[in-house]
């Protein structure tokens, strides 16, 4: 299969390129309908991407690239089950999330993120488990999760850590703050700040450089430079686990759910 | 280094420009998310070209209990 139309992404290869679209409304959380249809991309990979170079991560929707997790549906598939069961939901959703980011961060393919707005919490991490981050100038980046008593969880700080200085990976963390795309280049998280609505274009542009390239020495390049922190991020999930089992996230959830507040999306 | 009320006209002008919103009916007392009839997610662009425009970073915690383009104004001019 060479193509692919579902009800949050959707995805083509043509010109040795695989181009994968969020398009979920409102800004592409990612809940069950997005990690299936993620899946059955990852799955797909195999037969593809040895007659490819690059993938192409972005997004239709006009508010960004990815707002995280679903937490709405989060909260909703919860109610109906004992505390000890909605963690155990969580850690079968975690382990698949982990296992289609593993599953991009360790292809051969070169993958671009090609973002726009916002791209918070399980946004961001999607775009760091890509080897390069195309940002539009107006790209804001977050990990909010500590509001609701969390850390991210589907990858995000073993991942950081692998790219950046742990001064800049406190202050994201344990500020909750957001950055913007001019920052988040100096900080060493963006390779590319384009004009607004040019993400995508600049991207294709690389994706095409890419493909001048000995597909097996930059995919060797990648092994080498880029190392899946596999252990740390099989830790990420025990400590995502144990902070979520705490009632205190529960109302947490709640709060963000029924939230009226004109900035739900601040920290 | 801008005035408090150079600062506060710049954001005015900046919002008025960006959410097409004719400058004269913005006033630097008014509820931006009101006046402009903005979300989180627009508040967030206005952070952003802020930021752009006066080549500052300001963490989006700043703007917590901030809804007038004054405040927003003392915020920024903390930062220049």
């Amino acid at each position: 299969m060479k193509s692919f139309q579902g009800g949050a992404i959707s995805w083509k290869a043509a010109d040795g390129v695989i181009e994968l679209t969020l398009d979920h409304a409102p800004c592409n959380e990612i809940g069950s309908v997005t990690l299936e249809e993620l899946e059955r991309f990852a799955e797909a990979m195999g037969a593809i991407e040895h007659e490819c170079h690059a993938l192409i991560i972005s997004s239709s929707r006009k508010e960004g690239f990815c707002a995280g997790a679903d937490l709405r549906e989060l909260y909703r598939r919860g109610q109906s089950l004992a505390p000890g069961a909605r963690v155990a939901q969580v850690r079968d959703f975690l382990e698949r999330i982990h296992g289609v980011l593993n599953r991009l961060d360790a292809s051969p393919l070169t993958t671009i993120a090609a973002v726009h707005g916002v791209t918070f919490g399980g946004g961001f991490e999607l775009a760091l488990a890509c080897d390069l981050i195309i940002a539009d100038k107006m790209a804001r980046f977050c990990f909010p999760e500590l509001r609701l008593g969390l850390i991210p969880g589907f990858g995000g700080i073993p991942r950081l850590k692998r790219d950046l200085g742990n001064g800049v990976v406190r202050d994201l963390l344990l500020t909750g703050r957001s950055i913007n795309a001019a920052k988040a280049q100096t900080a060493g998280l963006v390779s590319q700040v384009v004009a607004e609505g040019d993400a995508l274009r600049v991207a294709r542009t690389t994706a095409s450089q890419l493909k001048k390239f000995d597909r097996e020495a930059a995919a060797t390049a990648k092994r080498f430079i880029k190392p899946i922190p596999r252990e740390e991020l099989r830790r990420e999930i025990d400590l995502f686990c144990e902070l979520f089992a705490r009632p205190a996230v529960e109302a947490g959830l709640r709060k963000f759910v029924e939230s009226t507040d004109a900035l739900p999306y601040l920290p | 280094m801008s005035t408090l009320e150079e600062t506060t006209e710049q954001i005015l002008q900046l919002a008025s420009g960006h959410f097409h919103v004719p400058r004269e009916q913005l006033r630097p007392e008014d509820d931006f998310f009101k006046t402009l009839g903005i979300n989180s997610l627009q508040a967030l662009d206005l952070l952003t070209h802020i930021e752009q425009h006066f080549r500052i970073e300001l963490p989006d915690y700043e703007l917590q209990g901030v809804s007038d383009f004054r405040t927003l104004a003392e915020r920024i001019q903390s930062r220049l």
